[in-house]
């Protein structure tokens, strides 16, 4: 992967950046899904913070917590169906005691299917050390930048990234 | 606090360089005493359950008293931290990993017991529900096989929210190691680069696993109650043991949970960022648990008293005048007369060393009720003629002893390997609120270059 981008000190300038690069696509010759943020804290009150915001992570959750119950239900009864042993007076598939399991793994399938949501479309882990970083965000600083830019396109993206405060434009991967 | 994203980094990532020979010292002695338990464990396991004080009546003593103690030291984290997270508690930024790294080290050493009551040890894998050879399965109507799930779940969940956000942390230490350092830490990170949509499904994950490992704590101390109520023992079957439980399990959590970051803060030099508005704000909550733990134990014994059924008032005059009465009362004192006037008084509650000392006695008291909700009960069953006496003997003492030291051990290990402050979340308290942001990029005005 290819890239050129700034580092801004503050989310102000990265927020410009980042008005300035998507405005600046149709005519350089990138899209918006070119452009690339990366920043060591999460800023979700601007508008660089709110790109790709949109999940379905409550209701996969809500979905694995049902298959985990439904699943713990029918365990729990198939297992005392197998080995019929009345105890204490009770029924051999006890409803009330079974809604205790089904409980816990309902939880456990939420949790579990939440941890992976988030592995999945988080894309971690990934240990390739192909993507686009610079260890200077966890000082602070926000990366703003465009991953595969039109070589003509470099110059006029540099100059805009330093219009927009960029304490220092660097290229990627050449 | 005014510090610059570079100070803090600097601050919180000292105690993983930099140790002096107090933390050697204290890791040393922790140590001798685990190896001691350990020790103890092995004597045990090699001569026999015997060597326990547990005979008849009283089979279940110090190891079960421990390990209801220690699954309600656990609920000082998740739980404090998913609700203050749920809350949108501001100030509990400095106090969150600190909290859930203590449920998962006590949780995982209050599991421990039963394999160490077990006596057999190596037939733990029993309880585990698989198809045998035998054509079993495990009993699940009984109240240990739901520890079993209960435990497991909060395990499970409690290590993923402790671990979540922890990955920008730890790629904020690969960032900056170097050596095994970089590499160790470059792969805990998992590659984490701190993408929007990363930040975002970290946020909406920590969001959900606030809300579902709420019901999943006070389902584990219910169901750890249970393992009393649901048996027809004097003193135990009772209706009241499940929200006892949870509110007593809170307090010795939230006692702990103090205690721990006091030490922390002066050992790793945290002044600045554990502040006494922290251990006020967790003072208050103690406070109210004291209160909730002396209305639980009245409204519990005076049911008892009103019922006047003889087998009941065995075990109530046994506590309360009788060979435990020594305990209860000095269970009462650390528990409310000593912690509910401090924590009351604002000019004692807003200085760390008193919450402190209203917390120490908390952890006593509450070790002591667990002991004397197990103990008097088994020792004093319905006939006179079964009435008995438990006595722990050395290896039990020694397992206990070791456990408290495994528990500083954990602490002291985790403080090397992990920020005890979460430097992501405490960077994002300090954030300045932006001016007139626009809710998307498009909305903006922005100059042209």
């Amino acid at each position: 992967m290819k890239a050129i981008y700034g580092l801004y000190p503050d989310p102000e300038s990265a927020q410009r950046a980042l008005n300035l690069l998507e405005r600046a696509g149709s005519d350089l010759g990138f899209k918006d899904r070119d452009i690339a943020v990366l920043s060591g804290e999460p800023y979700e009150e601007y508008g660089f913070g709110q790109r790709d915001h949109k999940t379905r992570m409550p209701w996969l959750a809500a979905l694995g917590g049902v298959v985990g119950g439904l699943s713990g239900w029918w365990f729990v009864s198939f297992a005392q169906k197998s080995y019929p042993m009345i105890s204490g007076g009770m029924q051999l598939v006890t409803k009330w005691p079974d809604g205790i399991i089904t409980y816990e793994l309902t939880m456990l399938g939420a949790i579990l299917t939440t941890l992976f949501t988030l592995l999945i479309t988080a894309r971690i882990p990934d240990w390739s050390g192909r993507k686009l970083y610079d260890p200077a965000i966890s000082n602070g600083k926000i990366l703003i930048g465009v991953t595969n830019p039109p070589e003509m396109a470099r110059e006029e993206l540099e100059k805009r990234l330093r219009a927009a405060g960029a304490e220092v434009v660097k290229n990627f991967g050449n | 606090m005014d510090k610059t994203p570079e100070q803090i980094n600097q601050d919180l990532l000292r105690p993983l360089y930099h140790a002096s020979w107090r933390f050697y010292a204290a890791a040393a002695i922790l140590s001798a005493l685990v190896l001691a338990a350990f020790y103890a464990w092995g004597y045990q396991i090699y001569n026999g359950i015997g060597v326990s004080g547990l005979d008849r009546p009283v089979f279940w003593g110090f190891y079960i008293t421990n390990f209801v103690f220690w699954i309600g030291i656990s609920h000082a984290g998740t739980l404090i931290s998913a609700i203050l997270r749920v809350s949108n508690a501001t100030w509990r930024r400095p106090v969150t990993r600190c909290a859930e790294a203590i449920t998962v080290f006590a949780l995982s050493i209050g599991a421990m017991f039963p394999l160490v009551h077990l006596g057999r040890p190596w037939l733990f894998f029993w309880l585990i529900p698989y198809p045998s050879e035998r054509g079993i399965w495990p009993q699940f109507r009984s109240p240990l096989l739901w520890d079993f799930f209960a435990i497991n779940t909060y395990l499970i969940g409690s290590t993923t929210f402790l671990l979540l956000p922890s990955f920008p942390d730890f790629a904020l230490i690969r960032d900056r190691a170097s050596g095994w350092r970089k590499k160790v830490y470059g792969i805990v990170s998992l590659g984490w680069r701190g993408t929007p949509k990363q930040w975002h499904r970290l946020e909406m994950a920590m969001r959900i696993m606030a809300v579902a490992i709420i019901p999943v704590a006070v389902s584990v101390h219910t169901i750890v109650s249970w393992d009393f109520a649901m048996a027809p023992v004097p003193g135990w079957h009772s209706t009241i043991f499940g929200p006892y439980f949870v509110a007593g399990a809170i307090f010795s959590g939230i006692a702990a949970l103090i205690i721990a970051m006091a030490l922390l803060r002066k050992l790793l030099h945290l002044e600045e960022y554990l502040q006494p508005i922290h251990f006020e704000n967790l003072g208050k909550l103690l406070l109210v648990m004291s209160l909730l733990w002396f209305y639980f134990v009245f409204a519990e014994r005076l049911t008892t008293w009103y019922g006047n059924f003889p087998s009941e008032m065995a075990v109530f005059w046994v506590t309360q005048s009788g060979r435990y009465s020594k305990l209860f009362w000095t269970m009462v004192f650390c528990n409310f007369i000593i912690p509910a006037p401090i924590l009351a008084i604002k000019n004692l509650r807003t200085k760390i060393g008193w919450t402190v000392v209203a917390s120490i006695p908390i952890v006593v008291g509450m070790w002591l009720e667990r002991f004397l909700i197990i103990v008097p009960a088994l020792s004093h069953k319905y006939l006179p003629y079964t009435y008995g006496t438990y006595k722990p003997t050395w290896v039990e003492i020694t397992i206990t002893v070791g456990t408290f030291a495994g528990m500083g051990l954990l602490f002291l290990l985790f403080s090397r390997v992990f920020p005890i402050i979460s430097i992501w979340e405490l960077k994002l308290g300090g954030q300045k609120k932006p001016e007139a942001a626009p809710a998307l990029a498009s909305q903006e005005v922005a100059a042209e270059p």
